[in-house]
C-alpha cells in the first residue's frame, strides 16, 4: 500500500487553480522530486501536504489516515524551507532541540539526540553557534538536524539547495542522498533545477501549470519523455520538423529537411522530432548542416549548426578524435529509437 | 602641490569642518548653551522682591531634595510614564502582529489610520478626549448618564487614569513603529516551521515570536517612556494644575510663580534622570539580546 497518497488534489486561489486535479502515491523510503518552472504548482503541493494551506478538493493520506483534519503540528513532518527558517535566538543545538521539546522528550535523551542529528549532518562541536554565526550551508545542515531530529515520517524540502553556491550545492547533493539513505527516510523534494532532481530522487514527478506531466525514474523521464514540455524542461533538446508519409510499399518514411529515412510511427502529415544533443552524431551520410559555432566545454564539445531543418545543437564527448570546425559541412544521424516523435500542431 | 606640513589641515578635513560648521553653530546656539545657562541657573538664587540673584548655591536643589511634594511630583511622572509604557507594550505588539500579516490593500489602509494621528497635533488629540469624557459636559458623560448607566460624571480630567490613558493614545503609534520594524525582519515561513516541528499557535508566539520582537518591544519603550516622562500637552490639558508632573511643575515655576532658578533645577533634574533610565537601559538590553541585535 501507498504510504503517501494524493488522490485528486486541486488548490485553487481565486479563479487561478494552482494544482489542479493530481494524483500520487509514494512509497515508504522513497525519495520522490517535484520538478517544475515556477508557478507548476510544486511548492503549493508541498504545502498542502505539511499542511499550511488547505485543499480545496481531493483527499491526501498518509499511511491510510486521512489528513484533511490533521494540523501541521500533528502531521510529524520534518520540513527544511528554502529560507530554512531558522529561529535567530537560538543556537544550533536549541534549535534542534526544539521539535524534541515539544515532544516532551526527557532532556538527557533529548541531549543525545541533538548530539547524534549535528553530528550526522557534519556539525558536531557547533551545538553553542547561534545561526547568524554560521555560514549559508552550515544554516542549512543545522535546518536538515532539526527536521530529522523528530524521526519525521516524511522529510519534505522546498527547495533546499538554491541559496548555495553551485560547488556546495553539488556537495550537499551527495551528503543528502546518503543521510537519506541511510536513514531510509521518505523525503519529497521541491525543485526546479532538473540536475538536482535527476541527481537525487527514485522518482521525478514533472509539473507544469499545476498537472503532472510525467512520473518516472530519471533516466524514464529523460530518455522517453512523455510530452513536449517535459523533453524540453529536463535537459536541453533538438526538435526539427518533418513529415511523415507512407510510401507505396507500405513503408512509412519520414522527411527532416532533405534527408529521408524510414520510420516505424504510426502518425501521419506534420510532425516535430526531438532528439537529446548527446544523441547526435557526425556521419558520413544524414541530414546536411554547417557548423556555426564550436565551444569547447572540457570533457565535451558543443556545436551549433545550420540545417534545413532549423538550427541544431549537438554534445560530442571530447574523448581525442578530431571534430569538424567552424564553417565546416557536415551530416548529422542518430538512431530511430533516440527520437520522440509527435504531430506537429501548428497549421500550414 | 599639496601640503604635508603636520602643522596645517589637509584640505579634505578643512572642507569638512567647514561642511559641519553652520549645524555644529545651530547646536551649540539653540542646544548647548542654553542648556548650560539652565544648569547655571538652577543653582542661583530668588525671592519674591528681589528676583533673581546670580550666586551659586544648592538652595533649589535641597529644597527638591528635602520637600515630599517634589518627591510626589516625580514619583507620580516616572509612575505615569512606566504605566504608560506598558499599556502600549500590551496593545502594540498585537496590533503590530495583526497589521503585519494583513493582506495588501488592507494593511496600507490601516497603517495610515495607526500612524495619521501622528499628523495632528498633540493637543487637538488631547483635547478630543477631554470633549469626549470632560466633566458634565463631556460627550460620553452625557450620553452614558442620559441612559442611565451612571449617576455622575466619569472621573477622567485632572486624574491619573485619565492622564495615562491620553497619553497612552498618544503614544502608541511609536510602540507600533518600533515593534512592526522587528516583524519586518522575521523570516515568513519561521511560524510554519515551528508548527510543524510540533508547536501550538500559542508556543509559536512565546517561544518563537516574542522573543524575536524583544528588542522592537525594548526600543519602543524606551521612546515611549522617555517622551511620556517629558510629556507636557497632555500632562498640562487633562492633568492641569490639579495634577501636575515634573514638565508642568518646571513650567510653572518658570512662568506662574516666576522662580526660574526653582524651575530650571526642575528641568534639570528630569533630564538627569531620563539619561540615566534610557542610557542605562538601553546598555541592558544590548548586552541580554546580543544574538538577536547581530
Amino acid at each position: 500500500m501507498a504510504f503517501l497518497e494524493l488522490q485528486n488534489v486541486t488548490k485553487t486561489f481565486g479563479d487561478h487553480t494552482a494544482v489542479n486535479a493530481i494524483n500520487l502515491t509514494v512509497q515508504k523510503g522513497e525519495f520522490v522530486s517535484l520538478l517544475g518552472p515556477s508557478g507548476c504548482g510544486k511548492t503549493t503541493t508541498l504545502q498542502m501536504i505539511a499542511g499550511f494551506v488547505p485543499l480545496t478538493e481531493g483527499i491526501i493520506r498518509l499511511d491510510g489516515r486521512d489528513l484533511s483534519n490533521v494540523k501541521p503540528a500533528e502531521r510529524g513532518l520534518g520540513i527544511v524551507f528554502q529560507s530554512y527558517a531558522l529561529f535567530p535566538h537560538m543556537t544550533a543545538a536549541q534549535n534542534v532541540a526544539f521539535g524534541l521539546e515539544m515532544r516532551s522528550i526527557p532532556r538527557s535523551d533529548r541531549d543525545q539526540r541533538v548530539r547524534d542529528a549535528l553530528a550526522l549532518v557534519g556539525l558536531a562541536g557547533y551545538e553553542e553557534r547561534f545561526p547568524r554565526r554560521m555560514s549559508g550551508g552550515q544554516q542549512q545542515r543545522v535546518a536538515l538536524a532539526r527536521a530529522l531530529v523528530i524521526r519525521p515520517q516524511i522529510l519534505l524540502l522546498d527547495e533546499p539547495l538554491s541559496n548555495l553556491d553551485a560547488k556546495l550545492r553539488e556537495e550537499m547533493q551527495i551528503e543528502l542522498r546518503q543521510i537519506q539513505r541511510n536513514l531510509g527516510t521518505t523525503t519529497i523534494l521541491v525543485t526546479h533545477d532538473q540536475h538536482e532532481a535527476m541527481a537525487l530522487s527514485d522518482r521525478i514527478v514533472v509539473m507544469n501549470k499545476g498537472v503532472i506531466e510525467q512520473i518516472g525514474s530519471p533516466q524514464d523521464t529523460y530518455q522517453s519523455p512523455a510530452s513536449a514540455f517535459v523533453a524540453s524542461f529536463l535537459g536541453k533538446t533538438n526538435a526539427f520538423e518533418g513529415e511523415v508519409q507512407a510510401s507505396r510499399d507500405g513503408i512509412s518514411r519520414i522527411l527532416v529537411g532533405e534527408y529521408i529515412y524510414n520510420t516505424a510511427v504510426h502518425i501521419k502529415g506534420a510532425v516535430i522530432i526531438s532528439i537529446r544533443p548527446e544523441r547526435v552524431s557526425f556521419a558520413a551520410t544524414g541530414l546536411r548542416g554547417t557548423v556555426r559555432t564550436r565551444i569547447f566545454q572540457g570533457n565535451h564539445w558543443l556545436f551549433q549548426i545550420e540545417t534545413s531543418a532549423g538550427i541544431a545543437t549537438v554534445i560530442r564527448q571530447n574523448d581525442g578524435t578530431s571534430m569538424p570546425e567552424e564553417g565546416h559541412d557536415v551530416h548529422l544521424a542518430w538512431r530511430e529509437e533516440d527520437t520522440f516523435v509527435r504531430t506537429n500542431g501548428k497549421v500550414g | 602641490m599639496q601640503s604635508s606640513s603636520p602643522f596645517f589641515l589637509s584640505t579634505q578635513t578643512r572642507s569638512a569642518w567647514g561642511l559641519i560648521l553652520p549645524s555644529l553653530a545651530l547646536f551649540l546656539a539653540v542646544v548647548i548653551i542654553p542648556l548650560i545657562m539652565t544648569v547655571m541657573l538652577s543653582f542661583h538664587d530668588w525671592g519674591q522682591y528681589k528676583g533673581i540673584e546670580t550666586v551659586f548655591i544648592l538652595k533649589n536643589w535641597y529644597e527638591i531634595w528635602s520637600d515630599s511634594y517634589f518627591h510626589e511630583m516625580f514619583a507620580r511622572t516616572f509612575r505615569i510614564a512606566v504605566i504608560v509604557t506598558f499599556i502600549t507594550m500590551a496593545l502594540g505588539a498585537p496590533e503590530a502582529y495583526i497589521l503585519n500579516r494583513m493582506r495588501a490593500p488592507w494593511k496600507g489602509v490601516f497603517l495610515l489610520v495607526i500612524l495619521g494621528p501622528l499628523l495632528i497635533s498633540v493637543v487637538a488629540r488631547t483635547l478630543g478626549w477631554a470633549l469626549l469624557f470632560g466633566g458634565k459636559n463631556g460627550v460620553v458623560n452625557m450620553a452614558l448618564m442620559k441612559i442611565g448607566v451612571i449617576d455622575a460624571p466619569l472621573p477622567f480630567m485632572f486624574t491619573e487614569t485619565g492622564v495615562v490613558i491620553a497619553l497612552s493614545h498618544v503614544m502608541m503609534p511609536f510602540m507600533v513603529l518600533s515593534i512592526w520594524a522587528a516583524l519586518q525582519k522575521l523570516d515568513p515561513q519561521i511560524e510554519n516551521a515551528a508548527l510543524s516541528l510540533g508547536a501550538s499557535q500559542l508556543t509559536v508566539m512565546r517561544r518563537i515570536i516574542f522573543p524575536q520582537i524583544m528588542p522592537g518591544l525594548l526600543s519602543g519603550g524606551i521612546i515611549v517612556f522617555s517622551l511620556a516622562a517629558s510629556a507636557f500637552a497632555t500632562p498640562a490639558i487633562i492633568g492641569g494644575r490639579r495634577l501636575k508632573v515634573a514638565a508642568t511643575l518646571a513650567y510653572d515655576e518658570f512662568l506662574n510663580t516666576l522662580n526660574w532658578p526653582l524651575g530650571a533645577a526642575v528641568a534639570v533634574l528630569l533630564l538627569v534622570a531620563l539619561v540615566i533610565i534610557v542610557v542605562s537601559s538601553n546598555a541592558l538590553i544590548e548586552r541580554r539580546y546580543k544574538a538577536v541585535f547581530e
